[in-house]
């Protein structure tokens, strides 16, 4: 008897805990379809019946504004830019310093370990660091958003401890052969690494685009706004391209404005879904790395 | 990792001594690495110009910074700014809301991830368990702005869903995003959706370490789930657990500025204010620079206690600690 009780109470909780995980995977992803939902949807349904997963009338009347207009373009033209770009210093940065720290016998290599912790732990602060920022008058311009934050000290130190752990033989064997540093790092090191660069690839590139702080800092001019900014000019300020005011109809702006806004979410969240797949892959071994090593 | 990499140095240098007899001098190993220190370069003028020129910058706190001026002429007046910091009634209203965000988060955002990897560990079926894991990572990747924008338009008293619902079963509407009451509900929750599910990361991890012929010898002695669950799985993850909590500890004066900022308006001010918004208010838009590098260094101090002595007790804990 007590023996099927326990079955019973097993099976209770497995079906209910199969529903509940259920539950929580399509909370995660219920708002994007909602939104993509919306985005197709006329802005009369969308004021009709706010609740629905297919919309009645379909329509790419959202998106037609959002490619007709320069700002939003723009901005997106601004995201991508800054995301390639600033992912290519990004590595270039970290892998080279990386290198050169992950070598055991190198003179002073300690101090600047040190130096690179020590600046994990404890920093200037916002005000000093915007001001060495306007020194080098960087304000308005994409480097703003790249330099300033070429190297974060925590992907360094996992990379450098990888790099690390590679086999010593190997690199020893392509110097006997003739092999220069830079070859050894270009030919060897990097070509062995590349799950763990994929990773950093993939989380710098998403930091870019994702990037919302840097721009609201640095940047005042509108025609150099990233997608998240504009984004939240539209959605959380209502200030429906304001530069395009003479150019389009803004009456139509106003009606639209709600299936306008999805449209933009959608837009903003589009490439993250896109390499969802690929970052997927590799992260849970790159946090993994992080976590034990870092 | 930095004790551990000191003796392998000090075998390599003394292997070095050993073999050729003597120490090299310190121009011949400059020159002998000179295409290591020059890839070191860039990366270590980075941290130079970005991190520690901004550190000295922290002076700016003490003087009077004017900008006809500039840093150099500027007068020096100590304390001032962090006596006006204190004595503002300001102050409290920050120092509130930065700890009831931070305690609020702890409560509840602290154990979902814990429960979600405990919930998750228990599905036999591989397929099913990976597709809740991929759709549960999904919010983690999404910009805070992103996560503002569905919270606005799920919750916009303009056609957002939850009003519409609202409205068709009591009748009125509430204005969540303009409300005070629920501006920490929303950071929470917001925090819970985005974050909880990539955080079973690191537990799972943990729970695919755990032994199974623990659970097989559980069983044997007629161990239910839950006793499974009480006696193996829990204290099997407890150090992780620890250790996250530790680390958290850290970051009490961290709400995480975007996430705040997006949702903050002059309606919720009173209670959505926090140091780094301040900070960057004070600031930023208002030009106050010497008074927000008074109020940012006063941050970062408590930070860095705040980190070390999370890291103290992580050692006093028989955790091997951060740093």
């Amino acid at each position: 008897m007590a023996k099927q009780y326990r079955s019973v109470s097993g099976t209770v909780f497995d079906v209910s805990n199969y529903l509940f995980l259920g539950i929580v995977g399509l909370v995660s992803v219920l708002p994007f379809i909602y939104v993509i939902a919306g985005s197709f949807a006329s802005d009369t349904e969308l004021t009709k019946r706010a609740v629905f997963l297919i919309p009645e009338e379909f329509t790419v009347s959202a998106y037609r504004y959002i490619f007709s207009t320069d700002t939003i373009l723009k901005s997106i033209w601004n995201s991508l830019y800054i995301t390639v770009v600033g992912t290519v210093v990004n590595l270039l940065f970290t892998v080279t310093i990386a290198y050169s720290l992950s070598k055991r016998g190198l003179m002073g290599r300690n101090t600047v370990l040190n130096l690179i912790v020590f600046s994990m732990l404890f920093g200037g602060g916002l005000i000093p660091t915007y001001l060495v920022v306007r020194e080098l008058h960087m304000l308005d311009t994409y480097w703003a958003l790249i330099i300033p934050g070429a190297i974060s000290a925590f992907n360094l130190i996992i990379v450098k401890n990888f790099f690390q752990e590679l086999p010593q033989e190997l690199e020893e064997a392509a110097k006997i052969d003739g092999c220069t540093e830079l070859g050894l790092l270009w030919k060897i090191v990097l070509p062995l690494s590349m799950p763990v660069l994929a990773t950093f690839t993939l989380f710098y590139a998403v930091g870019h685009w994702n990037n919302f702080f840097s721009a609201l800092l640095y940047i005042n001019d509108p025609s150099k706004w990233p997608l998240q900014v504009m984004l939240r000019q539209i959605v959380l300020l209502s200030q429906v391209a304001a530069g395009d005011a003479q150019t389009v109809d803004y009456n139509y702006v106003k009606e639209a404005e709600q299936s306008i806004k999805m449209a933009v979410i959608v837009v903003g969240t589009i490439p993250i879904l896109l390499v969802y797949p690929f970052l997927q892959k590799h992260f849970a071994k790159g946090v993994l790395i992080g976590s034990v090593k870092g | 990792m930095k004790q551990a990499a000191a003796p392998n140095e000090l075998n390599t240098e003394q292997t070095i001594r050993a073999v050729t007899g003597r120490r090299q001098s310190v121009l011949g190993r400059f020159r002998k690495d000179k295409w290591l220190y020059l890839l070191m370069a860039p990366g270590l003028l980075y941290f130079i110009i970005f991190k520690y020129v901004p550190m000295w910058g922290i002076l700016l706190a003490f003087k009077n910074y004017q900008p006809f001026l500039g840093f150099w002429r500027s007068e020096w007046v100590g304390f001032e700014h962090f006596r006006v910091f204190f004595g503002n009634p300001e102050f409290f209203m920050l120092l509130r809301n930065t700890l009831l965000l931070s305690f609020y988060n702890l409560i509840f955002y602290f154990p979902t991830p814990i429960i979600l990897a405990l919930l998750l560990n228990e599905i036999r079926l591989s397929f099913y368990k990976r597709t809740i894991q991929t759709l549960i990572y999904v919010p983690h990747f999404i910009s805070l702005v992103i996560v503002a924008s569905l919270t606005y338009v799920f919750l916009t008293t303009q056609g957002g869903i939850v009003n519409e619902l609202l409205q068709q079963h009591t009748g009125s509407k509430i204005d969540f995003l303009a409300s005070p009451d629920w501006f920490r509900p929303m950071i929470i929750m917001q925090t819970i959706w985005k974050e909880s599910g990539f955080g079973t990361i690191i537990f799972l991890a943990a729970l695919a370490g755990v032994d199974v012929e623990q659970y097989e010898a559980a069983i044997m002695d007629g161990a239910s789930r839950w006793r499974q669950t009480w006696h193996i799985t829990l204290p099997s993850i407890r150090s992780t657990i620890v250790i996250l909590l530790i680390l958290r500890m850290g970051d009490v004066l961290d709400n995480g500025f975007e996430q705040i900022y997006l949702l903050l308006n002059p309606l919720n001010r009173e209670v959505a204010e926090v140091f780094d918004t301040y900070v960057y208010m004070m600031g930023i838009t208002q030009g106050a620079f010497s008074y927000s590098t008074a109020v940012g260094l006063f941050k970062a101090v408590v930070g860095v206690i705040l980190v070390l002595g999370a890291n103290w007790l992580a050692k006093r804990f028989g955790q091997s600690g951060i740093y």
